[in-house]
């Protein structure tokens, strides 16, 4: 019986409502994929006739060139100063017990619990306060916030699979924290390290609400920019709009081809470590 | 750095640093340092900033802000809004996952693939999947041409520009995210238990809502807050493929255009404010039914 489907009803309706589904997102993202090729596409099944001139028109009316440029440098630097800040407090969560410590992993939650917009606004507002915000420097430090203890959060699990008495080997041969950590402890951590890091690359490239709140003229992250240029309909093409789109979606895919490789899909939603009761 | 953290510690008297040591402090606690001032400074601090900034209004007392926006009917109704759309979104999601998921908690071909394509939409984002819709489901979109042509329906159907536009962009972003939680809960359940139960005698059903559900509940809530988080933050889906001015002027449109349309920071603030409050009164009363609920090993065997 193992491994043969069995049609019960039940089985059959469960498929159904994944086909469904799937029915669905094949047609939100092919739809946006056949028209950022087409001609005209008016009252028909498919567009008239093909072209590839709106990538073109895309890629000069909307800067593309520096607006990539500005997603790969705050999503470079996003990752990079989240995982040197975030690993060694995941080190410490990870091995020790201490008072305080629920405190601390709560401080540490609390980021991710709350809608971006709820601490963006508030965020953003002293941002610009201190002249960060309308700048590289905001949208960056405005995506560490979630960042930093998404990486903790990621990196604790690895830490704690690592068997401590290697540790306390290296210990015992004389090696202070600092050499446990550059010797010991980060080459056993890298694959975890490169985890993290593109996870946090894939939601900053995704995160919309607090670069939105941030970000100025010559900071958008092509994220933003697609909001921008899609809510401002009707100026450009939506044909071109959907170009933008296409590339942004390709970017996305290969990012997420590249995460894969290094982790679970169930990793990219959450890292729900079941708090102890 | 902890280096010159334990250097500096040495100074004070063995005897307090070994008391100390003892009850788990010592200088290695120096590594949270950078991590907490992060989050202290650019969460915590924010969050006390915009809570004074909602105080101090232009005029009026402490609360005029609070009281200003329970009082305006267009500012208060943005709540029920936001939880008219964010509630059965979020409970279809996580209601809708846990069937197919109990399906497939098995090994079969193709799950690897089929998970990873579960995870493009949550890649992808609000704003491309915003984009999508007002494709598809538009007027002259290939779903109302299907119906159409079907003679399911004789008028092309309104999805887009509305609340149920808003509802579909939440279920195709946040569906996959809560089946993919709900899914490694479930996977955690040793299927032994449940094969015990068959030996008893207890049938389909009785397995399912006698065995699993009880033991997948926590995990359920937690799904359920996590994605209700991302409901209700809905923002981008909400301006895009909704009607941003009347039936899905969410509570986040209302704290953005107090901020950046009105320059009202302390009506900002405190919109933000009152939206975090609600969020968490939602998601205390979901972690409160949680602790009712079984929460252990869900290993079965010796243990």
């Amino acid at each position: 019986m193992r491994g043969r489907i069995v049609a019960s009803p039940g089985a059959w309706l469960v498929w159904g409502l994944v086909a469904i589904f799937f029915a669905g997102l094949a047609g939100v993202i092919g739809s946006v994929v056949v028209n950022s090729f087409g001609v005209r596409w008016f009252d028909t099944w498919l567009p008239e006739s093909y072209t590839t001139q709106w990538y073109g028109q895309a890629w000069t009316d909307f800067t593309l060139l520096p607006v990539l440029t500005v997603t790969l440098v705050v999503c470079l630097l996003v990752a990079g100063i989240s995982v040197l800040v975030g690993v060694p407090a995941a080190y410490v969560l990870a091995r020790r017990k201490f008072p305080g410590s629920r405190l601390v992993y709560l401080l540490f939650l609390l980021p991710i619990l709350m809608p971006p917009i709820t601490y963006g606004i508030p965020l953003a507002t002293v941002l610009y306060k201190y002249g960060f915000a309308g700048h590289l420097s905001g949208v960056v430090l405005a995506n560490l916030v979630p960042s930093v203890p998404f990486v903790i959060l990621t990196m604790t699990p690895f830490i704690e699979q690592i068997d401590p008495s290697i540790e306390r080997a290296a210990r015992m041969c004389g090696a202070r924290t600092r050499h446990v950590f550059t010797s010991v402890l980060a080459p056993l951590l890298v694959p975890g390290i490169l985890a993290a890091s593109i996870l946090v690359v894939v939601r900053t490239v995704g995160m919309f609400e607090l670069t939105f709140l941030t970000a100025g003229p010559d900071s958008q992250t092509l994220v933003v920019a697609l909001f921008y240029s899609m809510s401002a309909a009707g100026i450009r093409a939506q044909q071109s709009v959907d170009a933008m789109a296409v590339i942004y979606c390709v970017m996305m895919l290969v990012l997420l081809v590249v995460a894969l490789r290094f982790v679970n899909p169930t990793q990219l939603v959450a890292r729900v470590k079941e708090d102890p009761e | 750095m902890s280096g010159l953290a334990s250097e500096s510690v040495s100074a004070s008297t063995p005897a307090v640093r070994h008391r100390l040591a003892e009850r788990g402090i010592d200088p290695q606690l120096f590594l949270l340092v950078p991590a907490t001032v992060f989050v202290v400074a650019l969460f915590i601090y924010p969050f006390c900033y915009g809570i004074a900034v909602s105080l101090q209004p232009a005029q009026g007392g402490a609360l005029a802000a609070y009281r200003a926006f329970f009082t305006d009917a267009y500012q208060r109704d943005t709540i029920t809004t936001t939880l008219a759309i964010a509630l059965p979104a979020a409970l279809f999601n996580v209601f809708a996952a846990v069937p197919i998921a109990y399906r497939m908690r098995g090994r079969f071909r193709g799950k690897r693939l089929l998970t990873t394509v579960l995870v493009v939409p949550i890649t992808l984002g609000t704003v491309l999947t915003a984009e999508g819709l007002l494709n598809f489901l538009g007027p002259t979109g290939w779903f109302n041409r299907i119906l159409l042509s079907t003679h399911l329906v004789d008028q092309p159907v309104t999805l887009t520009h509305n609340y149920w536009g808003v509802c579909l962009s939440l279920v195709i972003t946040g569906f996959p995210f809560a089946f993919l939680l709900v899914l490694s809960y479930l996977s955690g359940i040793d299927p032994t238990l449940e094969r015990a139960a068959a030996t008893l005698g207890a049938g389909w059903a009785q397995r399912f809502f006698r065995i699993t559900l009880p033991l997948l509940a926590p995990g359920l809530a937690t799904t359920f807050c996590l994605t209700f988080v991302l409901a209700f933050s809905v923002f981008p889906s909400a301006i895009l493929v909704g009607d941003p001015t009347g039936g899905t002027r969410v509570i986040s449109i209302a704290a953005y255009e107090a901020a950046y349309v009105r320059y009202d920071y302390a009506a900002a603030s405190a919109t933000a404010i009152v939206m975090g409050a609600v969020e968490l009164v939602v998601i205390s009363i979901v972690l409160g039914l949680r602790s009712l609920f079984y929460t252990g090993s869900t290993a079965g065997g010796k243990g």
